[in-house]
């Protein structure tokens, strides 16, 4: 028996699900290897893990509070990849949103709750946004490569961070500890239910996904968005301001960043500080690639991504495994989904050889 | 104006400046030779990880320091070899890839040393490589302080510039790898195989990354530490551009920004009161980027670069 690879004209939704469920369980039961040589049993862990991520009323509402900024982290990566523009710098747009939120949340404007928070909530946005055009327009000015760019300005922006909370915005209340601020009463993000810590920002995240679902379906710049992905030369051809289109897709890509930022620290933290994300912005890869890029389906894959991470948690307390487990479960995905691509593309023919041929 | 003269008059001052090259040596001759293949390996964060904490591992578990080195490189190379599959083999994106690399690297490795050290509150150390004492030349006055009183992994960076550029422009086996980078199709009608020179390139280069890793842990520090690499992968790959994919100017690279880490180190010493410590570190890699603005326009970027290669591919 031999087999031929023959390209696929189009990958239909159904097979593109699989290749992505399919994904996550291959990634889950490749983790039963470390598990094991860790000396644990992989179906207890597994167990341990939904029960933690999914078991109590409590669990899920942590496992849902950590999807919310990885659903706003991945959809800024979606938009982004899909126009071929290579945002690896969410981690970074997360902290100057979140920095806005600080800037103008902690006093500065004093508004009702009702205008506060959307206030709040745009400064974040646009601040996260300019933190990726301006990379954007030196790559459309000078040709240099987004992703190195936005990689290293992660690592800037975190040390800037670090300079403002142990400085001009350290809280001389924190008792020395590195951290800015708090917001106001106002400024801050309602829980959805008593005594958990989800909060509003999920709403604002699953909103976002369904603009962004209507945007790339049924608008001219969704359309544009999608002619510039498949083919710049083409694009710009047939008359579609490519420039423009990627500045725009910066700004809402690096706006959902820091929209992250925001919902972080006005509804999770109450303030800014140097550890306020356990790195949402490189999970938002990984959520993005798992979900096809399509903003429907990022939001399922951050709750898959959010309960890996709090199952393990959970799970690591109670069997000493490491809770790395949950970063080789989110590596691994992210490279299996990579692998399933390959068969969206291409199509395996098995064919049987002929006897005597 | 005296500090500044005071910094650059110390031969402490130059010895460091190589000391922080070293691993930047490795990493941006491991970037060099995968994109001049035609393969961009953005796995070189988490691949320095893995060598930093495999090279560690073996030290701290019996083998010798070169039996760690060995290690390390195999670590570098296994990555490697996962990245060529994916991006040359199956022809994925070398974007995601290389990100999907660093992840795994980056989370086996904390999870290994987790799993095999659990109950440690700080690092275990190991006998590091010490410098050489070279007769004759580390003890010059001045020049030997500076220049010669290196460890091993520092000369072995050295060799490797050497062997790396006489690899590529002196040897069949260089031209090809140049060429498979630029025009795969010409390397194909010469009845040589793409896809082989391409893995043989990734998993060669990713085994140098893994020895910049190696030299953190075994060279410069004496332990390992969870987020020691800190980006200096990201800086090597800045770093080849700026290079423009030579040998030569990837040292030279190298050491430049290995003397402004150290000049930056020595200055916050002096002014570090005025201003904040953050703003010095930030400076390698805003350095970085700025290196990347200027040479970007000029890159001479391998033509192939990026581009999967299907056998039989016609243009």
């Amino acid at each position: 028996m031999s087999f031929r690879l023959e390209p696929r004209e189009h990958a239909s939704v159904g097979l593109k699900l699989t290749v992505s469920l399919a994904a996550g369980i291959v990634a889950l039961l490749l983790v039963a290897i470390p598990v094991l040589s860790a000396g644990g049993s992989p179906i207890e862990a597994y167990g341990l893990m939904v029960q933690g991520a999914f078991g109590s009323m409590f669990a899920l509402s942590e496992t849902l509070n950590r999807a919310t900024p990885l659903i706003l982290t991945g959809l800024a990566c979606a938009v982004a990849f899909r126009a071929k523009l290579w945002n690896i710098g969410a981690e970074g747009q997360l902290y100057i949103g979140a920095l806005a939120a600080v800037c103008v949340g902690s006093g500065l404007l004093q508004l009702p709750p009702a205008l506060m928070i959307p206030t709040v909530m745009i400064a974040g946005f646009l601040a996260g946004g300019l933190m990726m055009v301006i990379p954007t327009i030196i790559k459309q000015r000078f040709g240099a490569d987004e992703v190195v760019i936005t990689l290293l300005l992660n690592f800037v922006v975190i040390l800037f961070i670090q300079m403002l909370v142990e400085g001009v915005l350290k809280d001389p209340l924190s008792m020395g500890w590195p951290q800015s601020v708090p917001l106001i009463a106002e400024a801050k993000l309602p829980k959805l239910l008593p005594r958990l810590r989800m909060h509003w920002g999920l709403i604002v995240g699953v909103v976002a996904a369904l603009i962004l679902w209507l945007m790339v379906r049924k608008t001219v710049l969704g359309f544009e968005i999608r002619a510039v992905g498949e083919n710049k030369a083409a694009a710009r051809f047939a008359g579609i301001p490519v420039d423009a289109t990627m500045l725009k897709v910066a700004l809402i890509s690096g706006g959902l960043a820091g929209l992250a930022g925001v919902g972080e620290v006005a509804g999770v933290k109450g303030y800014l500080s140097a550890d306020l994300s356990p790195g949402f912005g490189y999970s938002g890869i990984v959520v993005a690639m798992l979900a096809g890029l399509s903003p429907i389906g990022t939001v399922i894959s951050a709750v898959f991504v959010a309960a890996v991470f709090v199952g393990a948690d959970s799970m690591s307390r109670a069997t000493g495994i490491s809770s790395y487990i949950a970063d080789l479960v989110v590596a691994l995905s992210l490279l299996c989904v990579l692998v399933g691509s390959f068969f969206l593309r291409f199509r395996v023919k098995f064919e049987r050889r002929q006897v005597g041929a | 104006m005296d500090a500044l003269f005071d910094i650059l008059g110390s031969a402490n001052f130059w010895a460091a400046a190589i000391r922080i090259a070293t691993p930047l040596i490795f990493g941006v001759l491991g970037a060099l030779i995968c994109e001049r293949a035609g393969v961009l390996n953005l796995g070189i964060e988490g691949i320095f990880v893995a060598g930093a904490m495999a090279g560690w591992l073996a030290v701290y578990l019996g083998a010798g320091l070169w039996g760690g080195v060995l290690v390390a490189a195999l670590a570098g190379a296994l990555f490697g070899l996962l990245h060529a599959f994916l991006t040359v083999i199956l022809g994925l994106s070398q974007h995601v890839s290389g990100i999907g690399i660093t992840l795994l690297a980056t989370s086996v490795s904390y999870f290994t040393y987790r799993t095999a050290l659990p109950d440690v509150t700080s690092p275990p150390r190991i006998a590091a490589f010490q410098p050489l004492n070279i007769p004759g030349l580390s003890d010059l006055p001045f020049i030997g302080p500076a220049l010669f009183q290196q460890t091993p992994l520092t000369f072995l960076a050295l060799v490797f510039v050497v062997l790396v550029a006489l690899v590529l422009y002196r040897t069949p086996l260089g031209l090809a790898i140049r060429a498979v980078g630029d025009n795969p199709a010409s390397v194909e009608a010469q009845g040589l195989s793409v896809v082989g020179l391409r893995v043989g390139a990734v998993v060669a280069g990713s085994a140098l990354m893994a020895l910049g890793g190696a030299f953190l842990t075994m060279s410069a520090f004496d332990a390992f530490f969870f987020g020691m690499v800190n980006g200096r992968g990201w800086i090597c790959i800045a770093l080849v551009v700026f290079a423009s994919w030579q040998p030569g100017k990837a040292l030279l690279g190298a050491l430049l920004f290995g003397a402004f880490d150290a000049f930056q180190i020595r200055l916050q010493a002096q002014i570090g009161q005025v201003v904040p410590g953050q703003v010095f570190l930030m400076l390698p890699y805003l350095l970085s980027i700025v290196a990347l603005i200027l040479v970007a326009r000029r890159a001479d970027y391998p033509r192939a670069l990026l581009q999967p290669w299907t056998k039989g591919q016609r243009h």
